[in-house]
């Protein structure tokens, strides 16, 4: 997960539910987001994808793998 | 049908002028409603069904929407009216072409027209309704363009032509995409800039602190206000002489003047303590809590049009995973605090039992209704910070501590947050007062019969003596453990009927504030009141029902007893 910046997600590590989630909010492979935020302690993760906010938890967040 | 928070509920409004509720963050709606466009023998059924973002439900409000889909393909002369969020074309057509693969005709209402050209985004409705092969009708429902052309196209809904591969849905509606919408790149608002600070940590959690003080400070101020400078004048000056005056008509002493009037103290009506039907049967919720209803939905309203909430939830998350929860549980736990039935009916945004269970149960045992707020405040104003801050402090320990032990004893595991988060939005004012007018209206034709009858029902039990014999029986219990006079008994018992009313027969015992304050801890975390005790066994069964019940009535003597000792 890179930090402020934006990226493209290359793959995401989870099982078919958690892939499907993902994918109804827009995050699938080959889609561009940009992180916003992360809280602090390992809080929710803030990206944007498309033209949407969407506060993703740490745990789910860190299984989307992004080259920058 | 469409995504969460793109104005299903408002269209739906405009069709059937059914009022629903609908605000800026998605979960609002969690159960579906119907309605009717016309009548006789032109009416069309009209059913509002939560957001979702595919076919392949995550919650149960989801599954709600799935279900209703599935209601009305098997209905066979049903459509849909898909309710497509123009700022977000890409990720909302996901869900229209899965609903165009099922067998019924749809139509899509492209709403937030106005927001996506203010955002530089446009969209060839007529192009995008050629490439669907269904009609595109563009809207902004909350000023009610494009309501009337939709209407009018019902009729024209088609059933799905369009074919693709499911696995490459995404591709197509890429494709798609491309064909009919441009985008002007917008730099970053002033606006924009503002939102990022609220939900930075460092300057949001500031923000919000300050943010949750305000909103305690204002409803209060409002609350007072209107008790001091309306309603306690008009209960005063004009219901006073006038039930004085009734009061004298009646036989003193008779069963009528008691249920009526209740008892004169000092030769005179105290709306507090005379518990007559037309005297604190209306007073409670006229004069006590409606003040406190219409400046807390007042407040509400603003939090949830203005789209601030999910932002509150993300900086929160941590907190609430302490208790087993992620973020957006302050949803149900904030609609709790005006009313404990609309708070658990909530609970439905959460993904699992396990998180359902907990969060219904802790709102059950440590979060007070505004009815029952408001009487507290009522008894326990006059002692200032002294009297309140106790309970308050008491209140969210015991949230935080029981929580936590539910973290640990109930088996599963707690899902994180993974919420969308709307765009900041102007409350429109109009929208809003309907909104706040319909809680109170809501809050009005519950609680008054509740409450009337409620004061008819504790007058008979005294007349009959059925409050001092159980008293009897139990307040050794009660006083011992809670250092509570006998006749305390009966706010509990009551407390099971109307929290309000339980609080506002604690007024006659002349509690010192030590006493006032463990009688409200033990009054809201002991029983939910009837209402909230069915819908918590209509949303979880009665077995969960009952496993809260035992943890409610336990964790209640024990914080009441050792209250008691420690104060």
């Amino acid at each position: 997960m890179e930090s402020g910046t934006k990226g493209k997600v290359i793959e995401i590590q989870g099982g078919r539910g958690l892939c499907a989630r993902f994918n109804a909010m827009g995050i699938r492979p080959g889609v561009k987001i940009t992180k916003i935020s992360g809280q602090i302690m390992r809080g929710p993760v803030i990206i944007t994808v498309g033209a949407t906010q969407v506060a993703i938890g740490f745990g789910m967040a860190s299984r989307i793998f992004v080259e920058v | 049908m469409g995504n969460p928070n793109v104005g299903k509920s408002v269209i739906f409004s405009r069709l059937t002028g059914v009022r629903v509720i609908a605000s800026n963050y998605p979960g609002t709606t969690v159960e579906f409603c119907q309605g009717c466009i016309g009548s006789g023998v032109n009416k069309i059924e009209v059913v509002d069904a939560p957001g979702t973002y595919s076919l392949e439900p995550n919650s149960p409000a989801e599954k709600v929407a799935v279900a209703i889909l599935d209601r009305a393909i098997a209905a066979k002369d049903s459509i849909v009216i898909n309710v497509v969020d123009a700022t977000n074309l890409e990720r909302n057509l996901n869900l229209t072409l899965q609903l165009m693969k099922k067998e019924i005709p749809v139509l899509i209402a492209l709403n937030l027209w106005d927001e996506a050209k203010h955002i530089g985004i446009s969209i060839d409705a007529e192009n995008l309704e050629k490439v669907l092969g269904i009609p595109v009708i563009p809207t902004v429902a909350v000023t009610g363009e494009g309501i009337k052309e939709l209407v009018s196209r019902l009729g024209q809904a088609k059933r799905g032509e369009y074919n693709y591969v499911d696995d490459e849905r995404w591709h197509e509606v890429g494709r798609i995409v491309d064909k009919v919408q441009t985008i002007k790149h917008k730099h970053h608002t002033i606006g924009e800039r503002l939102g990022d600070l609220t939900i930075h940590p460092w300057t949001g959690i500031p923000i919000a602190i300050l943010v949750i003080a305000a909103l305690f400070f204002i409803i209060r101020l409002i609350g007072e206000g209107l008790i001091s400078l309306l309603t306690d004048p008009i209960f005063n000056n004009i219901w006073r002489p006038l039930m004085m005056r009734l009061s004298d008509m009646l036989v003193s002493g008779s069963l009528i003047h008691k249920i009526i009037i209740g008892q004169l103290i000092d030769g005179s009506i105290d709306f507090g303590q005379s518990f007559g039907i037309l005297t604190t049967g209306l007073y409670v919720p006229f004069g006590a809590v409606l003040p406190y209803i219409f400046a807390f939905y007042l407040v509400l309203s603003v939090l949830e049009d203005s789209g601030y909430l999910p932002r509150l939830a993300v900086l929160l998350d941590n907190v609430l995973h302490v208790i087993g929860l992620h973020g957006m549980a302050i949803v149900p736990m904030l609609l709790a605090c005006g009313c404990n039935v609309p708070g658990v009916m909530a609970t439905r945004i959460l993904e699992t039992k396990r998180e359902r269970f907990i969060a219904a149960t802790l709102m059950s045992i440590s979060i007070p209704c505004m009815a029952q707020t408001a009487m507290v405040f009522g008894l326990l104003g006059k002692h200032g910070l002294r009297g309140l801050l106790p309970v308050l402090v008491t209140l969210f320990a015991v949230w935080l501590i029981t929580g936590n032990l539910f973290k640990l004893l109930v088996k599963g595991e707690s899902p994180e947050i993974f919420t969308e988060i709307p765009a900041y939005r102007l409350p429109h004012l109009p929208t809003l007062m309907k909104k706040v007018w319909m809680r109170i209206y809501w809050f009005l034709h519950e609680a008054v019969p509740f409450v009337l009858v409620g004061v008819f029902f504790v007058n008979l039990l005294y007349a009959f003596g059925i409050i001092s014999f159980l008293g009897n029986i139990i307040g050794p219990f009660t006083a011992r453990a809670f250092g509570l006079p006998f006749e305390a008994v009966g706010a509990l018992l009551i407390g099971f009927f109307r929290k309000d009313l339980a609080v506002g027969m604690l007024a006659p015992l002349g509690l010192n504030v030590k006493q006032l304050i463990v009688a409200c801890v033990v009054l809201t975390m002991s029983f939910p009141c009837i209402a909230t005790f069915a819908v918590f066994v209509r949303e979880l069964g009665v077995i969960d029902m009952i496993k809260a019940a035992s943890i409610m009535i336990t964790s209640a003597f024990l914080v009441g007893s050792l209250l008691n000792l420690i104060l």
